[in-house]
């Protein structure tokens, strides 16, 4: 027990440093930036028009005068506390454009992480169990089609399809446009979300299948699968029994370690459906130079990356018992 | 004379697949003066015989402009992919063979840049850089190398603990000859395939951040550009715009994908006789 204990907290504290090297890395990147915040959102000939005095003070409000090492520390340091400093574009605190957006996302991209999960992982043991079938080489194509298929192009199609040609499915947003917030129903929203799932767990399947396959066709080659058919098991008994107890594992971890490339998806496809959820607030910031909001997104979706990852972790060293076990002997 | 087998339509395949792809490169960096030509008095084509893929609100061809941002894409992969093997292959041989201490600085440093999405990493980059192509390139060309990376790292501790190995450092050679001279021949083949599965990562991340509008200017031909300026004139019916280019680009891609796939096969001696 000390053991597992002392395991969860090696991992915790790797993740926490992580998470402080990626911070540094972000701020870094967004200082070094020779965009200057004041140009692009106040505009050159607006400038050019304004006293000296109302210059600085905007350069003061965008913090372009300042060091970058003390920015850092004082941006880190509000950070642990919370204050995410105040976003430049929408006027508001980080901390609340990023829940808002968030929980906006969240949902959408929670759905589509199980979704492609759940199929890619029956898709994968199928084509596993079924090899050089017409069923297997089928599946197979799909992995690498799909696995080949820009998602924001193919939310375009889904969008020509179903928005401009079938007109079944509103072509964007995450509400219809107009109405106020209360009047929202959980209809218009779940219409609205359609379409981003779709795409999501469209694009996401792939690496999943190929993954799952790979194990399956190791698992339907072993001796004990050997056994097990020389006893007389049926295909069905020999997947279920033996297959998927084998490769639920591994397929879990891999399905952790994908939440950062369902974030990066979502990041495109809400850009094409108008979502306002997180990745289009990236997209935002990026362009428009608000340095706070960027920053606080990017440290932010690391977050939820590592923690995933440390998930994983966690249950390939505590839940499989190999694994425990070797573990103990070091 | 020899029977035709499997192994020799892969062949034919690989070839023809490397083919295509040249002669897709090659004509759209040729077409790029015909790509910028504005012609009013031909705008909004559907897709015809002379003008394959139609023609834009401007009258721009969309094949030319569809070939020269593919082929655009597709040096920029052969630039993402060389740097990024590169990177991979002196990280995982230094990880896995420099002692502990380096090892631990390697896992992290992929862990680090696996951390943030990568599309996000490739949106703070561009912005480092001021949004131009420079920032593009230098995003595509130096975040591509931690799944290669992790996959050689995996690949020499494996290697270390082979017999030959073990042999070549009992016989007193340095770890860095031992990783040179007896690792890197086991490990090219590898890197080899990993190269060319690097190319539709690569693509399609450059499609994905020109089309978020990061890098070029709207008016040069990159994939990514036609599809968002497509997305624009979806509504009025130009489904064209938007069709025909990301078809051809996910068409790319697949080849790329079968082509690494091909030759990891064709050159893995275990599976010769498939």
């Amino acid at each position: 027990m000390r053991k597992e204990f002392l395991f969860i907290l090696k991992n915790f504290v790797r993740m926490a440093i992580l998470m402080f090297l990626v911070s540094i890395v972000a701020f870094f990147l967004v200082s070094v930036s020779p965009i200057d915040p004041l140009k692009v959102n106040v505009g050159q000939t607006a400038l050019g028009s304004m006293s000296q005095e109302q210059i600085e003070k905007l350069s003061q409000y965008w913090g372009t005068s300042i060091s970058p090492v003390r920015r850092y520390l004082s941006w880190a340091g509000d950070f642990i506390r919370g204050d995410m400093g105040v976003s430049l574009l929408y006027r508001q605190p980080v901390s609340r454009v990023i829940g808002v957006k968030l929980s906006n996302s969240l949902l959408m991209l929670g759905i589509s992480w199980l979704i492609s999960g759940i199929v890619g992982f029956s898709l994968g043991i199928l084509a596993g169990a079924n090899r050089g079938k017409r069923l297997d080489k089928g599946i197979s194509a799909y992995a690498l089609i799909t696995a080949s298929t820009p998602a924001f192009w193919l939310a375009l199609v889904f969008l020509m399809l179903f928005g401009v040609w079938l007109k079944i499915l509103p072509i964007g947003l995450s509400v219809p446009i107009g109405t106020e917030a209360a009047e929202v129903t959980i209809r218009d929203r779940i219409l609205h979300g359609i379409l981003p799932v779709l795409t999501l767990s469209i694009t996401g399947i792939s690496s999943m299948i190929l993954h799952t396959r790979e194990k399956m066709l190791e698992v339907m080659e072993s001796d004990y699968v050997l056994f097990a058919k020389a006893r007389g098991e049926t295909g069905t008994q020999i997947v279920l029994g033996h297959g998927i107890r084998n490769i639920l594992l591994p397929a879990l971890t891999l399905q952790f370690a994908s939440i950062s490339e369902i974030i990066g998806g979502s990041v495109l496809v809400e850009q094409v459906f108008s979502y306002p959820g997180i990745g289009q607030a990236a997209v935002t910031a990026g362009l428009g130079g608000d340095v706070p909001l960027l920053l606080g997104i990017a440290v932010i979706s690391a977050a939820i990356v590592f923690t995933g990852n440390f998930t994983a972790n966690i249950l390939y060293g505590i839940v499989d018992p190999r694994i425990r076990k070797a573990r103990n002997n070091i | 004379m020899k029977q035709w087998n499997s192994r020799k339509t892969m062949y034919c395949f690989f070839v023809l697949s490397i083919i295509f792809l040249a002669v897709v490169t090659v004509i759209g960096y040729f077409s790029y003066d015909k790509a910028m030509v504005v012609d009013f008095s031909r705008k909004n084509l559907p897709p015809s015989f002379s003008y394959p893929f139609g023609t834009d609100w401007m009258g721009r061809d969309m094949f030319a402009r569809t070939m020269t941002g593919i082929s655009m894409s597709i040096m920029l992969g052969v630039l993402a992919a060389a740097v990024s093997s590169v990177i991979a292959f002196s990280l995982g041989i230094i990880g896995a063979s420099m002692g502990k201490a380096a090892d631990g600085f390697v896992s992290g440093l992929i862990d680090l840049v696996m951390g943030i999405p990568h599309i996000l990493l490739l949106v703070l980059i561009s912005f480092a850089l001021g949004k131009g192509f420079k920032g593009v390139v230098t995003g595509i060309a130096i975040t591509h190398w931690t799944s290669l990376a992790r996959l050689i790292r995996g690949e020499v501790l494996q290697l270390k603990e082979s017999q030959y190995i073990k042999i070549a450092e009992k016989l007193g050679h340095g770890k860095l000859k031992t990783a040179v001279k007896h690792m890197t021949p086991h490990l090219l083949p590898q890197v080899l395939v990993g190269f060319v599965l690097l190319f539709p990562h690569a693509i399609l991340h450059e499609a994905g951040i020109t089309f978020l509008g990061f890098g070029l200017p709207p008016e040069q031909p990159a994939v990514g550009i036609i599809l968002s300026e497509g997305m624009k004139y979806l509504t009025m019916g130009s489904w064209w715009l938007a069709l025909f280019p990301g078809l051809l680009l996910t068409i790319v891609v697949v080849l790329f994908h079968l082509v690494g796939d091909i030759l990891g096969r064709l050159i893995d001696p275990g599976r010769i006789h498939q």
